[in-house]
């Protein structure tokens, strides 16, 4: 380290490492984690969706997004748009209320937050005085109102949050005129909605939550009407024209109110209970949408029977005959309905439902019969099924796209052709440069397939292996068979599904060949199939092959879980990646490395015993080779002993993960106090000091010995055309890296193409390298006589690259945990190496050959190493000279499964896992750079509504 | 003077026969000499007993180098780890000048007839409170045997003392490298390894350090006993308290870098096994001294007779100033398996 940190650098090579490196996390993918509130702007049509981290986030049309994060990080609970205006406030768990602005700052819009407050009220009043239950911003753009536990109804000014302190409404103001046998201490505690007259802003209705309503009139400061309701209330909502209202209750019921000028004490129009005659459940929000044909939709959360689906999670749309509850996968946090925003308009005419559940936004288009599910173009719940692996390909040839596509769209179509309803902002980020594709294998044994060029991840296909094996669950059995008549008429929607009916499903190695299309997919039990891209439905058998890694060893018992059985006969297969061979390895143990070589048509896999080689053209097993160190029982006997412990340790990276994931969070818009900064630091330090006095953890010095367990555990997997046996003749090869620090060399045999399918591909063990080091090799790499890595296969066959250069001397670059070194071939020297973990004690986690692009000139490119840590840094190292060009700290070191999730693209660009569902994007390249980059306009404001009620206001404040 | 003859591995014989053997085969029967053999690691160790001479003999792969020099000229510091590549880091020797040479050699009794396992190294840069401590775990079969844990100590800031957290040794594994050496102990702080500061590094940072650098481990401690420190000539015991001292910032870190470097070109060198041959160490790509590494290569020999006993012994007459160097072999008629495993287990 210090090596390169000596003074007297070349600065040529200072100022270009300034045009090629720089480090951006610059969008979260995904669904957001453990969301707690949800809020929707019918002017801008952006929606914003709040954290239990405190994060808040608002989405438009696709690509526009941004990001807020308060600082408190505490739970976001609710979420109101300022009408008519680009700013929002929020309310946290800790009574705080936050305004945010969007702002336009060097032509794009930027997420700010403008000021905090926190309602104070009279000295030695209890909490509960000033504790906000309802938040109702103000047409007049000028006050908000604050309901609180006491009943008392504060008003402030906006964006100021002066407390208007002679304008509150107090709960006595309100009982004034309420009939005496009616009237009780409790009758005004707690308000729990607040909702303002949609024709008259001088009218407000307050709902308490014993059940009393009243209409109060600003203007005059006080009551004009009352509606004594019996049950306990949940929430209110307008009719279009103000001349009803419906307020939804505890005990399942909703109630229709009617307001007249002559009528002061109101009975209700009609009161319902949807689910009866038995106990329901609480409905706990309510919308009544007029129509033009007269029928309206009332659509409604929850009020489910409680004995027999209480458990559900529901949100029923009536409207005339037809009913429907549509049952989500996960906890509802909030939903709003998308409906005519013009306020000349007679009638709502909803068009769709935006449902924000706790694992994922499902939006139901209302207008198309049958009330499709709308596919979001983000917001994609990753975490599905949960992901066990991911593998990036970058610029993916048109032809390959669109037949991805295109297999993709023959699954989507139940999904509603309606435009995407939340369409607000405008995305001026640049084209993505390329199509990406990010694709994700799954605990349920499928992998999907994710257009990963631009900000919106989007789901272009779904793959799943599960066809080919042999199941417990009959994937016949459809939990949605209620027939016409069931009642209530349940639907599930939603695609959340975390519970695996096989764990040996599991995809655990992707290898996607984007020139021919070869896909090789491994699991947890073993399972390597390889596949091809069909364009048609196909019924066929898959090709079966055992490979023996343990060959000869005798005397040992695997005790792990059994292979997946599979189908016999013809299987029948969708359109897309469709598999016609399945190796399968002995013992079942999980693959640990995979590599796929579609121009020689081999595939090699590798476990925690061997590694084998395929030859999928004559699918005939090339040839196997077990690298278990004698001694290592616990790999011989299968993960059982270790399961315990690693699930442990996974459940423990989690928790770790919730509790400070939020400290991982970057800081976008707001000025990071320096000294802030420190403090906290200091903080940390002392609680760290602290807790190591607590508990004083030991760790043991020893070093490694080829007996350690798990020596044979093959991590790494290449192909190579290179210079194995001699100077002069290159051959096709096969290069092994294992977790004792062995690397093994095949030279193989690859019949010419017209000879291919008659002669068999032959192997031959040509070296064998034991780093004395005896740490695990992560990563193989040959550089060609230029220096340059060897291209891709077929890459060179596609004009993409140029042929490597085959007359200087090649160079073997092995990378194990510890320290890189580069070895000149075909005999094996040591030529440099570049010690890390000896030196600063951080070992590798990943590593990847990234290509940098100068942002300066165009055409300068390097190609470096991109490395990241178990400390979560990443690191630049140089090609072929192994300098550390710089270094950028990146994931917290605590989060083990972000680091484990972590992978790298061919551009310098990468994606982890901050929660379960969310992948971070980050860059490390100037050139390219995926952001979001969008504007949000301020649209015309109708004028005389808003004349309207400026005048309103005025008046309102003369007068008080 | 270069002889080379054959031995029966099986049955070698007593020293004192094979001390003769070499009197009478070199025809020096009445010189004092001292006898020593290269290892596999390219040491240069002393045959003087029994046990040393029949492990030299089991070690024979199949050609064992013996040395002979007329004792009262000898160099004993020849003996030792790393004395056969040492030679080459001529730029650590020039930077260590107190480093084994030059010195005029007290011999009390014969340290040279032993393997080191550990040293202390450095005094005269270090601090009196410190002590740099270096573990030969290379070819031992000692486990290094110990435990480090987190804990706080106190420095001497200008901003008065501070609790600042640190690294401790925690547990010496009985019989292990670290307690046989006696120089580390229990709560003594560790302050660096292999030059590197550990102060700002977790626990498994550390540990992850302490693990690469294994083979040629260097630890600076702060021994939580005092009393034992080496006292420098220009100090008085009184000046040497423990408050001045916690403060002093390390010293010298340049020259211990560069001690490193040089010296860990030579700890770790990679096997490879080419078309399932024999194992071998992977060379550098740029050799500097071709003539030195010769030395160091283990001489392998394929070619092995049936009967185990070659039919008659070269004569290589090569007389020089003082010393006489002889080659021999020893033949195993199972040498070719034993290679095999053998190096792969030991190297």
């Amino acid at each position: 380290m210090r090596r390169f940190l000596r003074p007297g650098h070349d600065p040529v090579r200072e100022r270009l490492k300034r045009d090629l490196f720089q480090f951006n996390k610059t969008v979260e993918h995904g669904f957001p984690h453990q969301p707690s509130a949800l809020g929707y702007s019918p002017f801008l049509h952006l929606m914003a969706i709040g954290t239990r981290s405190g994060a808040i986030k608002l989405y438009g049309a696709p690509g526009v997004e941004f990001m807020g994060l308060h600082e408190e990080n505490n739970t976001v609970m609710q979420i109101h748009f300022i009408p008519d205006q680009c700013q929002l406030v929020t309310l946290l768990d800790d009574n705080s209320l936050h305004l945010w602005s969007l702002k336009q700052h060097s032509g794009a819009s930027e997420l700010r937050e403008e000021h905090r407050f926190t309602l104070k009220g009279p000295p030695g009043s209890p909490p509960s005085a000033t504790q906000i239950t309802a938040v109702l911003p103000h047409s007049s753009r000028e006050v908000l109102y604050l309901g609180t536990e006491s009943g008392s109804i504060f008003v402030v000014e906006l964006p100021s949050f002066r407390v208007l302190e002679d304008r509150t409404i107090t709960s006595e103001a309100v009982l004034q005129r309420v009939p005496e046998d009616y009237c009780n201490r409790r009758s005004c505690e707690l308000v729990e909605a607040l909702r303002e007259h949609p024709k008259n802003p001088d009218q407000i209705l307050i709902g308490y939550s014993r059940g009393l309503i009243v209409l109060w009139d600003l203007q005059n400061n006080k009551v004009t009407h009352h509606f004594l309701g019996s049950q306990q209330l949940e929430n209110l909502y307008w009719q279009r024209d103000g001349s009803k209202f419906i307020s939804c209750h505890y005990d399942g019921s909703y109630t229709q109110w009617p307001v007249s000028s002559d009528n002061r004490q109101p009975e209700p129009l009609e009161n319902l209970v949807p689910y009866g005659p038995f106990p329901c459940k609480a409905i706990s929000k309510i919308y009544w949408q007029t129509t033009k044909n007269g029928l309206p939709y009332i659509i409604f959360q929850g009020g489910m029977p409680r004995a027999s689906y209480g458990d559900r999670h529901s949100i029923s749309v009536v409207h005339g005959s037809q009913q429907t509850a549509f049952d989500f996968t996960s906890r509802v946090i909030d939903f709003f309905i998308i409906f005519s925003s013009d306020p000349t308009a007679d009638f709502d005419d909803p068009s769709a439902m935006v449902v924000l559940a706790e694992e994922e936004l499902v939006v139901i288009d209302l207008k198309t019969a049958g009330w499709p599910a709308v596919h979001p173009p983000y917001l994609a719940s990753l975490h599905c099924s949960a992901i066990t692996c991911s593998h990036h390909v970058s610029n993916i040839p048109l032809k390959l796209w669109e037949r991805i596509i295109s297999a993709g769209s023959k699954q989507n179509i139940h999904y509603s052709n309606m435009p995407w309803p939340i369409d607000g902002g405008t995305n001026i980020a640049p084209d993505p440069p390329q199509r990406d594709l990010l694709l994700t294998g799954h605990e349920d044994g499928t992998v999907r397939f994710w257009d990963a060029s631009g900000v919106c991840l989007h789901l272009l296909y779904k793959l799943s292996t599960v066809r080919v094996f042999l199941t417990d669950a009959d994937p016949n059995d459809n939990m949605n068979t209620l027939g016409e008549d069931e009642w209530p008429p349940l639907r599930k929607v939603g695609t959340f599904d975390p519970y695996s009916d096989d764990p040996r499903l599991g995809i655990q190695k992707i290898y996607l060949c984007k020139y021919s299309g070869y896909l090789a997919v491994a699991g947890t039990a073993g399972q390597v199939l390889v596949m091809e891209l069909n364009d048609e439905d196909a019924e066929h058998v898959v090709d079966h092959a055992e490979a023996d890694l343990l060959q000869d060893q005798e005397g040992y018992r695997w005790k792990g879980h059994e292979k997946l059985k599979t189908r016999d006969g013809p299987v029948r297969f969708e359109a897309g990646f469709q598999p016609f061979v399945l190796v399968q390895c002995q013992p079942p143990a999980v693959v640990t490395s995979l590599a796929l070589h579609s121009e020689w048509k081999l595939v090699a896999f590798g476990t925690s015993h061997g590694f084998g080689l395929f030859d999928h053209q004559q699918k005939r097993l090339v040839f196997v080779k077990c690298t278990l160190h004698p001694s290592d029982q616990l790999a011989l006997e299968g993960p059982l002993s270790r399961v315990k412990s690693l699930k442990k340790s996974l459940r423990q990276s989690f928790r770790r993960i919730r509790r400070s994931r939020v400290s991982s969070r970057k800081r976008r818009g707001g000025s990071g106090n320096a000294s802030e900064v420190q403090e906290a630091n200091a903080k940390f330090d002392q609680d760290a000091l602290q807790e190591m006095e607590l508990a004083p953890v030991q760790r043991k010095i020893e070093a490694r010995s080829a007996e350690d367990s798990f020596t044979g555990f093959v991590r790494t997997l290449y192909f190579a055309d290179t210079f194995l046996r001699d100077s002069s003749r290159h051959c096709p090869s096969l290069w092994a890296g294992t977790n004792g620090g062995t690397v093994y060399a095949f030279c193989l045999r690859v019949p010419p193409a017209e000879r291919r399918m008659d002669e068999p591909v032959r192997a031959e063990q040509a070296k064998e390298i034991q780093l004395m080091h005896r740490a695990p090799v992560v990563g193989i790499l040959v550089l060609d006589g230029r220096s340059t890595p060897l291209p891709e296969p077929l890459e060179v066959a596609h004009d993409l690259s140029k042929s490597p250069d085959m007359q200087g001397s090649h160079q073997l670059l092995v990378a194990s945990e510890e320290q890189f070194k580069v070895f000149t071939l075909p005999k094996v020297s040591s030529k440099l190496k570049l010690k890390l973990t000896a030196l600063e004690g951080c070992r590798v986690r990943k590593v990847t050959v990234a290509n940098f692009g100068s942002c300066k000139t165009d055409d300068y490119s390097e190609n470096d190493l991109a490395v990241l840590t178990n400390l979560g840094d990443i690191q630049i190292i140089s090609l072929p000279f192994l300098k550390l060009q710089i270094r950028y700290p990146c994931i917290r070191k605590e989060d083990v499964s972000g680091i484990a999730s972590c992978v790298f693209t061919k551009y310098g660009q990468g994606f982890y896992l901050i929660s379960p569902s969310e992948f971070e994007r980050f860059s490390l390249s100037t050139k390219w750079l995926v952001e979001p980059r969008c504007i949000v306009d301020v649209p015309e404001v109708t004028s005389n509504n808003h004349i309207h009620n400026k005048s309103g206001m005025e008046n309102a404040a003369r007068k008080s | 003077e270069f002889r080379r003859f054959s031995l029966e591995r099986s049955k070698p014989g007593k020293f004192e026969e094979f001390y003769g053997l070499l009197q009478h085969v070199h025809k020096i029967p009445n010189v004092d000499v001292l006898v020593g053999y290269t290892d596999i690691h390219g040491d240069l160790l002393p045959i003087n007993n029994d046990d040393n001479y029949h492990k030299a003999v089991s070690t024979a792969n199949p050609l064992l180098r013996i040395f002979i020099q007329r004792k009262e000229d000898a160099d004993y510091s020849a003996f030792g780890t790393d004395t056969m590549t040492r030679k080459k880091n001529v730029l650590s020797n020039v930077l260590r000048p107190d480093n084994h040479k030059k010195k005029p050699h007290i011999v009390i009794s014969m340290p040279q007839d032993f393997r080191p396992v550990s040293s202390i190294i450095d005094v005269d840069i270090l601090p009196e409170t410190h002590r740099r401590v270096r573990l030969y775990k290379y070819g031992t079969d000692k486990p290094l045997g110990f435990y480090i844990r987190d804990g706080s100590s106190v420095r001497v800031t200008p901003h008065g003392l501070e609790k600042v957290p640190g690294i401790f040794i925690s547990r010496l594994v009985p019989g292990g490298l670290a307690q046989s050496t006696g120089l580390l102990a229990v709560n003594d702080e560790v302050l660096e390894v292999n030059g590197i500061e550990v102060s700002g590094k977790s626990l498994d940072q550390v540990t992850d350090m302490m693990i690469a650098n294994s083979r040629n481990l260097i630890i600076t401690v702060r021994p939580a006993n005092q009393r034992n420190n080496v006292v420098r000539n220009s100090r008085t015991s009184g000046s040497s308290g423990q408050s001045t001292e916690s403060s002093l910032p390390s010293s010298t870190p340049n020259i211990l870098a560069n001690f490193l470097q040089g010296e860990e070109e030579s700890d770790e060198e990679d096997i490879i096994i080419e078309d399932s041959g024999e194992p071998q160490q992977i060379p550098k790509a740029a050799p500097t001294s071709e003539s030195l590494e010769s030395l160091t290569q283990i001489e392998l020999l394929h070619e092995s007779t049936q009967n185990g006993f070659l039919p008659s012994t070269e004569m290589n007459l090569n007389h020089s100033a003082g010393s006489v160097s002889m080659e021999y072999e020893v033949q195993d008629p199972d040498h070719k398996s034993l290679e095999e495993d053998g190096t792969i287990i030991t190297l």
